[in-house]
């Protein structure tokens, strides 16, 4: 296939494409009250549905960025930045209108991803458990869960995430959201979820993120999964 | 009729040495912009957009709002699109705007490197998917403005384009990854086949010549 034998080239010419990102991405390191958390595994873990290549600019510089616009923004705001990320996303509506939109944005991207890292590096399979029998409960099987998180990232024009939301009650639902928004702005809270914007899935996938959709639950951790379902449960889930 | 994929107006590797390589044009024409015309095709019927232009179709679903969305996502990315291939061109690039565009880009946005900053800006602040655009506005007047995903300013009652920059992820991932600026800035010096914009602009904006 033409893509494929076409690969080497490409990537040499990302190499020096990522050089110069790592030089944008490092102009402003804005000091601030949030920080990026590493990634819990070796970049390679995901391989099974994400490329290490992939994995490395999306945490090193996509998410990096969020966090420094996100410090930025609160750079002059003591008292708001001093809220914990899961509250402050709360209170949007409620920010100045100089830095609501780049909170939305940025605080958004970096909860959302905080939450994208730590639910993968698993081996997928299926769930057990208590979570098992709220996903039978709430949606009749897994693979019904399964197919309906894929459509809501299939179906979501654009950029954005769809999510498995889990109620104080362990009560569990489907939503998709535009761009960096995610159920935490409502109150709610997210039991997982996968990134469907382009830059998640561009380099393995091209324009076929159903294939992505798919594969991803090769990479889920399901301990992980089963970890933020009791602490959902047990009110400490912060994003 | 039906929605039709215009071809390339060049060759897949034609902007390769401009910073938009061959695997990139044969994904973004090839499957995404097909994709965008298939689903449009796919809607005709169900919503009544047979007998229309696709500048009709995409104005009406700006104004349905929320309702319209549907339909915009998809015609207004055709129409996007449609524009966007004509604007680049392998003798695309270069600070020599033809006399009139230059002569309106002075007298309206204070000068070319005026343009070329609100234009860049324009496109990086356009969070996530969608669109910079340079248009001409009611008033006679060019601005600069940015719609998300589908949307363009047909769709929005600002104005016609006669330049558009596609800032989805897959249009500079493969050559840019996640550097929208360097990005921006390749288009505005490389690939805007600026005698083609200043056609836009005598004649007053894109006439796609597609329809339902
Ligand atoms: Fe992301
Ligand atoms: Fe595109």
């Amino acid at each position: 296939m033409r893509l494929s034998s076409r690969r080497g080239l490409l990537l040499g010419a990302g190499a020096s494409a990522l050089v110069a990102s790592r030089a944008f991405a490092q102009t402003a390191p804005a000091a601030g009250p949030f920080t990026l958390p590493p990634l819990p595994y070796a970049p390679e873990a995901n391989e099974a549905a994400i490329d290490t290549r992939t994995m490395q600019i999306h945490h090193d510089l996509h998410h990096a960025a969020y966090v420094n616009n996100l410090n930025a923004a609160l750079k002059d705001h003591g008292q708001i930045g001093g809220l914990p990320l899961g509250v402050l996303l709360t209170k949007l509506a409620e920010l100045p209108d100089t830095i609501r939109a780049a909170v939305r944005n940025n605080g958004g991207g970096h909860a959302n991803h905080s939450m994208f890292w730590e639910i993968m590096g698993g081996p997928g399979g299926t769930p057990s458990g208590e979570l098992a029998e709220a996903i039978t409960r709430d949606f009749g099987s897994f693979e019904t869960l399964r197919t309906r998180l894929e459509t809501a990232g299939n179906t979501q024009f654009g950029s954005g995430w769809a999510f498995v939301t889990v109620s104080p009650e362990g009560r569990l639902g489907i939503a998709q959201r535009p761009n960096q928004d995610t159920p935490l702005m409502e109150g709610g809270r997210v039991l997982l979820g996968n990134d469907v914007w382009e830059h998640a899935y561009y380099l393995r996938y091209q324009n076929r993120r159903a294939e992505y959709t798919r594969a991803w639950w090769n990479v889920v951790n399901w301990d992980a999964v089963a970890k933020r379902y009791a602490a959902a449960k047990a009110g400490t889930l912060g994003i | 009729m039906a929605f039709s994929l215009p071809p390339l107006p060049y060759s897949t590797t034609a902007l390769a040495g401009q910073g938009m390589c061959q695997e990139t044009l044969e994904l973004h024409h090839g499957k995404h912009h097909n994709a965008y015309v298939t689903a449009l095709n796919g809607l005709v019927e169900s919503k009544g957009l047979a007998g229309k232009s696709l500048e009709t179709i995409v104005a009406e679903a700006g104004k349905a709002g929320a309702d319209g969305l549907p339909v915009l996502n998809q015609a207004g990315q055709h129409w996007n699109h449609v524009l966007f291939w004509q604007v680049m061109s392998p003798k695309g690039g270069g600070d020599k705007l033809p006399a009139a565009l230059a002569a309106k880009i002075d007298s309206d946005l204070g000068g070319l490197a005026a343009f070329k900053e609100a234009f860049k800006q324009a496109g990086i602040t356009q969070f996530g998917s969608g669109w910079a655009w340079l248009i001409i506005g009611h008033d006679g007047k060019l601005k600069v403005t940015k719609t998300p995903n589908g949307a363009n300013p047909l769709s929005t009652g600002e104005g016609q384009p006669i330049l558009g920059v596609d800032v989805w992820e897959h249009a500079y991932y493969l050559d840019f990854r996640n550097v929208r600026p360097n990005y921006l800035d390749n288009f505005l010096t490389k690939l805007v086949d600026w005698d083609v914009v200043e056609g836009l602009l005598k004649s007053g904006g894109m006439k796609s010549g597609q329809g339902a």
